[in-house]
């Protein structure tokens, strides 16, 4: 096929999975962005799939899978009901307001763009320009974990971060196996995890507010 | 099978039985012989090395935390032992918590050795990562509210930190593909030390930028240290001695393999600088802090920042001094420390307060628990003749041979610290007491925290010629 093909192609689902990135940061209801990010893992998949057909390395289509099925599908489904069963779906409020969110996500998005290209001119240009749309995604992910209060909604923002992490990951070509399958593994862990702490905070404060968690801090800094 | 297998499979093992296990004596038990036979196996590896592996290795630097994991295991988990029975009695935890517990200690010790003797960089992730993971569920054992939101502190501050490090790690990844070739080999750090010369310097510089905010995220480097008193306060105190005595140093010889790939590449960033940096924030920043603490947990793991934050400096020095300091440190300070939190939880128990305003005269009510807190907050605090005291003067000494204006800034950190130490522990240990004399304790409980003291003591005093050949020899490796 190709190379201008296969890299504009690759180009265009990163840039997808960028511009869901950047739809998280505004999203208000808690389903609204629970739905934000199932697309975002769903471009993901794309990704990593379109990554295994040019690089033909077919293990990279078990990662696409794991996007699609557990952060497409399960992860989104999981949260959407924890959130009925505790009677939350309401907006959440966002400690800025949308635009300076979305200024500041343009700039995280340039600053990376700038940092990562001059690193990178032995690579490929292929893997330069997906690193550099990974990294705005990991940028994002974290400025999304800073502006929410919500517990909920500060899990998503650091899945879309590990979202960024695997578009880094699939894009380098040869990178072994063991990284994409823990990542997700990973994931898994943390979903369980989270979801035992859903309940146990439910069970104490009947609220998801991490606000409610912060009267009692001990001797913090 | 060679030693190292044994010293990773021992502590899976355990860990699985353990899951079964509900009587509390047979799985404490088990606990204490599974950790003493990963030492045993950890002892075989000093005289028998197994052949790196794309995935495991040994070399003369990890063997060394190898052992010193294995061993601080076994005795914390002696210790556990008795404090374990007794917050079952007192009613504090359920028989389905010890069961988890024990699974999780001894999980626990198996991602940290893992972390240690893996070869490929992503394993280490992976291993690390796990590491966070059962800390994460034991801090939360209590099920308090303030053990719950330490849990989520700790876990979102460490998770986020963990992923800027994978990115680190992705990046290192691709700076080594174009020279060592895609796959595997480009993973392994005894590859990838071999060819670092020829990477791209500036994107290995811009992947330890990555690596230093999360793994130093993890070492609980200020100004990313806003996890640390939180979860190693609400924890059961077993648990707080081996984050401060362990875990932090794995995270630290993560970051420190990946400074020693920068070193061998010679153009890219100079890393010292910027550990300099962290460890004097985290050595000044926490010496002030531990004036404010009044909860006894929460002042020795602003201690351990504060020490993490002098073996960072040692190791961003560099020099063949400096590094050996840096890694007497490590050692003394895992020793130390553990052997705080020993005598820390015994006295918590005993004065059912975790208050330093309300624990008062134990020397008094509790001679022997009184004094040898007291010599284990003196050798912290950097008294002569012991351990601390040695590292700290080496940090210091070359430190003043090479740039005597940074010396400055330590010298103060270590004095202000000293002083807050010995100021809280005064009232603690001498002056009228609080605690019940009919308030005992198991006396092997404190065997532990002897067999530590001991060694931190014995290090002050003499250190034997193989050892000081042993950490020369790392110290040069280091760069």
């Amino acid at each position: 096929m190709n190379i201008a093909l296969q890299y504009d192609t690759a180009h265009l689902i990163g840039a997808m999975v960028l511009l869901f990135g950047f739809q998280l940061l505004y999203q208000r209801r808690i389903k609204a962005v629970l739905s934000t990010f199932a697309l975002q893992a769903g471009a993901l998949s794309m990704a990593a799939a379109w990554q295994a057909y040019i690089q033909n390395a077919p293990h990279l289509y078990v990662t696409a899978a794991i996007a699609l099925v557990f952060k497409a599908f399960f992860v989104p489904f999981a949260l959407n009901w924890l959130v009925k069963r505790l009677g939350i779906h309401r907006s959440v409020e966002t400690a800025l307001g949308v635009g300076p969110t979305m200024l500041i996500g343009v700039v995280l998005v340039a600053l990376s763009i700038m940092l990562v290209l001059p690193v990178t001119q032995g690579a490929s240009a292929l893997t330069r320009e997906n690193l550099a749309l990974a990294m705005s995604v990991v940028l994002l992910g974290l400025l999304m974990m800073i502006t929410r209060h919500n517990a909920v909604t500060q899990v998503v923002g650091f899945m879309a971060l590990e979202n960024g992490l695997i578009l880094a990951a699939v894009g380098v070509k040869g990178m072994p196996l063991v990284v994409e399958m823990s990542v997700a593994f990973s994931v898994l862990v943390a979903m369980i995890l989270f979801g035992i702490f859903f309940f146990r905070i439910r069970e104490r404060f009947d609220s998801l507010e991490l606000h409610y968690l912060e009267t009692v801090r001990g001797d913090r800094l | 099978m060679s030693a190292h297998l044994f010293v990773l499979g021992l502590p899976l093992l355990s860990s699985v039985v353990l899951a079964l296990v509900s009587s509390l004596t047979t799985s404490t038990l088990i606990n204490v012989a599974g950790t003493f036979l990963t030492f045993l196996a950890s002892i075989a590896l000093l005289i028998h090395r197994p052949e790196p592996s794309l995935w495991l290795f040994i070399d003369d630097f990890n063997v060394s935390l190898v052992v010193l994991t294995a061993f601080v295991g076994f005795t914390t988990s002696v210790f556990s032992a008795g404090y374990i029975s007794r917050e079952r009695k007192e009613g504090h935890l359920t028989r389905r918590h010890l069961r988890f517990y024990h699974a999780m200690y001894q999980a626990f010790l198996f991602t940290m050795l893992l972390a240690l003797m893996a070869n490929n960089l992503g394993l280490m992730w992976v291993a690390i990562e796990a590491a966070t993971l059962t800390t994460v569920l034991m801090v939360s054992l209590y099920r308090t509210r303030e053990a719950i939101e330490a849990a989520w502190k700790y876990f979102i501050l460490c998770s986020v930190g963990i992923a800027l490090a994978l990115f680190g790690t992705i990046l290192v990844y691709l700076a080594a593909q174009p020279v060592v070739g895609p796959g595997p080999e480009a993973m392994a750090w005894t590859h990838v030390i071999k060819s670092s010369a020829a990477f791209e310097p500036a994107l290995l510089s811009l992947a330890f930028v990555f690596l230093l905010v999360g793994y130093g995220t993890k070492v609980g480097l200020a100004p990313l240290h806003a996890w640390l008193p939180d979860a190693h306060a609400e924890g059961p105190t077993p648990i707080s001695a081996v984050l401060s005595g362990l875990l932090l140093n794995v995270a630290l010889y993560a970051l420190l393999r990946f400074k020693m790939i920068l070193a061998a590449n010679g153009a890219a960033l100079a890393p010292g600088p910027l550990m300099v940096a962290m460890g004097l924030s985290s050595l000044g920043l926490a010496a002030f802090m531990l004036y404010k603490r009044d909860d006894i947990k929460r002042l020795f793991a602003f201690s351990s920042i504060e020490h993490m934050g002098i073996i960072t400096f040692a190791f961003g020095m560099g020099g063949a001094l400096s590094n050996f300091a840096g890694l007497l440190h490590m050692t003394m300070h895992s020793l130390t420390k553990s052997a705080i939190f020993f005598a820390v939880g015994i006295i918590s128990q005993i004065s059912g307060t975790k208050n330093i305003a309300n624990i008062r005269g134990i020397a008094t009510s509790h001679p022997v628990l009184g004094w040898s807190f007291l010599i284990a907050v003196a050798a912290i605090a950097g008294l002569p003749p012991m351990g601390v005291f040695m590292s700290e003067f080496l940090v210091v000494s070359s430190t003043f041979a090479r740039q005597p204006l940074l010396a400055i800034p330590v010298m103060a950190g270590l004095l202000i610290a000293f002083g807050a130490l010995i100021w809280k522990t005064q009232n603690m240990v001498f002056s009228k007491p609080s605690i019940e004399a009919s308030q005992t304790y198991a006396p092997w409980a404190l065997a532990p925290m002897f067999a530590h003291l001991a060694l931190v003591i014995l290090a002050g005093i003499w250190l034997p010629e193989p050892l000081v050949a042993w950490f020369k020899a790392v110290a040069g490796m280091l760069g």
